[in-house]
């Protein structure tokens, strides 16, 4: 239990306190401050948040499989309890995701969802794996089985990130946009300094919620220890 | 209000409703917790009493 109860070094409340001044922070900038695009118009303002919510996502993801392969590797207990929040966390950002970009599809492209976009698909491949990631740990009773389990699981899924991320820039015909390229991202200005703001703004709120999520875990563990000690 | 901006208005709100669902469910939680240590807390005292009422010899 005592690596289960290590502490953090940046307290909860700053946390939560820089969360609300970035994500504010962003929204004002994102309604307030950068100008129309010039093709897409006042509707290209969904991909501030689109656009941060999906990297979020895949660093959600990454860091469960860095947790899953540290829990493999030492065999530390917080570690799958991180590897388990991290996933989750990614799961809700997934769903961030797929509803933000459905939105932002019906306005652009007239449809709410389009099967012929690989980059679309591959990204619901990879969020209905990780939301198979609970069906499976649910379905094994607690202990060192259903942690292994789970923390192979998580390992193999963190494949599908560069697969959903690259596969846009792999494929030929797409109407998906392509905003970062090998050489940078194909914007400035405004736009980069308030993308970069709700990026920041949301891997903050990620962490946070990770945190609070994560302590509710590691109490509840705790009382369960204590309840049949 | 255009339609584009009811669009980028109901995406926003989205992500402002998740979130929200996610931190009252997260609030839900941790009070549950907070009721289930203070269970605990006053189970521990009586067990306490228990053993001072055991005579020895």
């Amino acid at each position: 239990m005592e690596s289960v109860a290590r502490s953090h070094r940046v307290s909860l409340p700053v946390l939560a306190v820089a969360s609300l001044v970035l994500v504010t922070l962003a929204l004002a900038l994102v309604f307030f401050v950068v100008p129309n695009d010039a093709d897409q118009g006042f509707s290209q303002r969904i991909f501030y948040f689109h656009v941060s919510i999906a990297f979020t996502a895949y660093a959600c993801f990454a860091a469960g499989a860095w947790k899953a392969l540290l829990h493999l590797w030492k065999r530390d207990p917080r570690a799958d309890l991180e590897s388990y929040v991290a996933i989750h966390q990614g799961v809700i950002f997934g769903v961030l995701v797929l509803v933000t970009g459905s939105i932002w599809a019906k306005i652009s492209w007239g449809h709410w969802w389009l099967w012929s976009e690989d980059q679309l698909v591959l990204f619901l491949v990879l969020f209905l794996f990780y939301a198979a990631y609970f069906m499976l740990r649910f379905s094994v009773d607690p202990g060192p089985q259903r942690e292994n389990f789970s923390a192979v699981y998580a390992l193999f899924g963190v494949v599908l990130i560069p697969v959903s991320f690259l596969a846009i820039r792999i494929a030929k015909s797409f109407i998906h946009p392509v905003v970062f390229t090998l050489h940078g991202p194909s914007f400035g200005g405004w736009i980069l300094v308030t993308y970069l703001v709700a990026q920041a703004a949301l891997l903050v709120l990620a962490y946070t919620l990770y945190r609070i999520e994560l302590a509710g875990k590691l109490i509840d563990v705790r009382l369960r220890e204590l309840r049949f000690a | 209000m255009t339609t584009a901006e009811k669009y980028v208005t109901a995406a926003y709100c989205a992500v402002f409703a998740v979130v929200l669902v996610y931190v009252v469910l997260i609030a839900l939680k941790l009070q549950r917790l907070e009721r289930d240590v203070d269970e605990l807390e006053r189970k521990e005292p009586a067990k306490d009493d228990e053993r001072e009422t055991i005579s020895v010899g």
